[in-house]
């Protein structure tokens, strides 16, 4: 079995593939926690849809497809879309859920119709750049695999520096500001640390389901541990191991696509985070009721009994 | 050289949107009191706390804590935000939250080490909340949340505090906790401005009242400003008076 499973990854390509998708996991799982706790989760999808025209103006200015100019240009768009959900909400009666799902959907709209500009011309047949919608981690390379390895080791490194001022800002944002946080430096900075998670994401998993990427291992993180530290580094391991599950499944030889398998690895853990997680858990709860009514009942049965013994003492 | 009163503000305006919240408050808080700010509801009495801490930018005024401005002072400022204004459902427990009040007098990148959580178990001592420094925040009553939040401010080691509603849905245990905790600082020599809304104990538990209703109606010492006369004015048509003997009861129709 286990030679089996090593054969899979003896191709050099498989194992690039899967050091990017755990990577990936990784980078996206440890950023993704401070998103959900933010309740910044559809912010992370807005980002995602957002970064689809920036990449295409970005290939259309350059004619090349380098990740670094991709993540430029996926910043640019990300700042253009949260400073029009700010300026929606702000400025209008629309609520932000709403300015979320304007936004979202108008820079996905621009982006499909510049990916197909994009792919009538000429150079769009090598660009690859269809494949930005749902990924193809197959296509990832040697070099492509240790940018994502250093953008991601930045990632954590900053997250791991900014610990402490990450987590006032999600728990208590106005107190941080109280204390003379540059709480919207840091907003921002959270927000580009998301951009440069989705960019990396967008070869392996595409723009459409690099959100679940984001928010499903921190969710199934939260189930498990009341610490925030513990949270942060088991939503990366979840994120890793999806990644390793969905590559692995994928190469078993099936022909299914990385990306995709690899959300539904991590959508696999999050139902049983759900279910089995202690205290937060489904079946802990269940458990913990039964055991609740069991005492009750027995408590009952208690009091009856003796009743019946004083009473059949008095008779 | 007589050292400058721990906050003063001038000419102080707030609007939201284009509707304006506070007009042309002025005052100077006194150093070693408990002052009450009173109002009814919408009077601005939590945005004047807030425009002063800076969480929210003002149209017009200047705000100066021991005569500098609040940039420079931050460390002499603490801060007791109102308990709903957080998830309490975050993954953490009453002691690192109390350890949060240190995070301004460590600076960038450090973390809390044995020092900060030394004193962030005293604070909680003081709170009478020392057995409950791992339980998850979540886990507690609402009086306790409001007590570790009250912790954390004393963790901020300040000089001046602001309260935001403290005693907003707690218990009698709570209420009886934040009292003692307030005359505590007060012989400490600190100052303390707490938004209130319960008129009956204002009396009793505050040695200065702030009236407020969109502009400052009255401030100063209790006895002489916390009257008849000037409530009517702060609160309008909406407050009737009971005089039984020497004891007057308040309405005020809806919640004060």
């Amino acid at each position: 079995m286990a030679g089996e499973w090593l054969a899979l990854f003896r191709d050099p390509n498989a194992q690039w593939i899967l050091f990017g998708c755990m990577l990936l996991g990784l980078g996206s799982g440890v950023i993704g926690s401070f998103a959900y706790l933010r309740k910044q989760s559809l912010m992370g999808d807005a980002l995602a849809h957002a970064a689809l025209p920036g990449v295409c103006i970005a290939f259309m200015l350059s004619g090349s497809k380098s990740i670094l100019l991709f993540l430029i240009g996926a910043a640019a768009a990300g700042v253009v879309a949260t400073f029009g959900i700010g300026f929606i909400t702000r400025h209008t009666r629309i609520k932000q859920d709403a300015a979320l799902a304007i936004v979202l959907s108008v820079f996905f709209g621009i982006g499909i119709v510049l990916l197909t500009r994009i792919q009538h011309s000429g150079a769009g047949n090598q660009s690859g750049l269809d494949k930005f919608l749902f990924g193809q981690a197959a296509s990832m390379v040697r070099s492509d695999v240790i940018l994502m390895a250093v953008i991601s080791a930045v990632l954590i490194a900053v997250c791991a520096l900014l610990f402490k001022e990450f987590k006032l800002l999600s728990f208590d944002p106005g107190f941080a500001r109280g204390l003379g946080y540059p709480v919207a430096f840091l907003e921002q900075l959270i927000m580009l640390l998301i951009v440069i998670a989705v960019v990396v994401g967008i070869q392996a998993v595409g723009v459409v389901l690099m959100a679940a990427l984001l928010i499903t291992p921190a969710v199934s993180a939260r189930y498990w541990t009341e610490k925030l530290g513990v949270m942060v580094v088991l939503s990366g391991v979840i994120g890793a191991l999806s990644g390793l599950v969905g590559t692995y499944v994928s190469a078993s030889g099936n022909n299914l696509p990385t990306g995709p398998l690899t959300v539904l690895a991590s959508t696999v853990l999050f139902v049983v985070s759900v279910v089995f997680a202690p205290r937060r858990g489904l079946l802990s709860k269940v458990l913990l009721r039964a055991a609740a009514r069991n005492e009750l009942r027995r408590e009952k049965e208690f009091l009856l009994a003796e009743r019946r013994e004083r009473r059949e003492e008095a008779v | 050289m007589k050292r400058a009163n721990p906050l003063s503000i001038e000419d102080l305006s707030v609007a939201y949107q284009k509707k304006p919240v506070l007009r042309d408050i002025t005052f100077e808080a006194p150093e070693g009191k408990l002052i009450g700010i009173v109002g009814p509801n919408g009077a601005g009495k939590s945005t004047l706390i807030k425009a002063a801490l800076g969480l929210i930018p003002r149209l017009s005024g200047s705000v100066a804590i021991y005569g500098k401005p609040y940039s420079e002072q931050r460390k002499l400022v603490g801060y007791v935000p109102q308990r709903e204004s957080v998830d309490w459902d975050f993954p953490t427990n009453a002691l690192d939250v109390v350890m949060m009040g240190r995070y301004g007098h460590l600076g960038w990148f450090r973390r809390p080490g044995t020092a900060e959580k030394k004193r962030a178990m005293e604070c909680l001592e003081k709170v009478g909340m020392a057995d409950f420094a791992g339980r998850q925040i979540s886990q507690l009553s609402g009086g306790q949340q409001q007590r570790i939040f009250l912790a954390r401010a004393l963790a901020q080691d300040a000089n001046l505090y602001f309260m935001d509603e403290p005693f907003v849905g707690v218990d009698a245990a709570t209420e009886k906790a934040i009292v003692t905790l307030l005359n505590e600082l007060k012989t400490q020599g600190k100052t303390v401005l707490v938004v209130h809304h319960d008129l009956a104990t204002v009396k009793e538990y505050f040695d200065w009242v702030m009236l407020l209703n969109e502009r400052l109606i009255s401030f100063g010492p209790a006895e002489t400003t916390f009257t008849a006369d000037n409530l009517q004015r702060a609160y309008g048509g909406k407050l009737t008076m009971l005089d039984h003997g020497d004891r007057s009861a308040i309405l005020v129709s809806g919640r004060g």
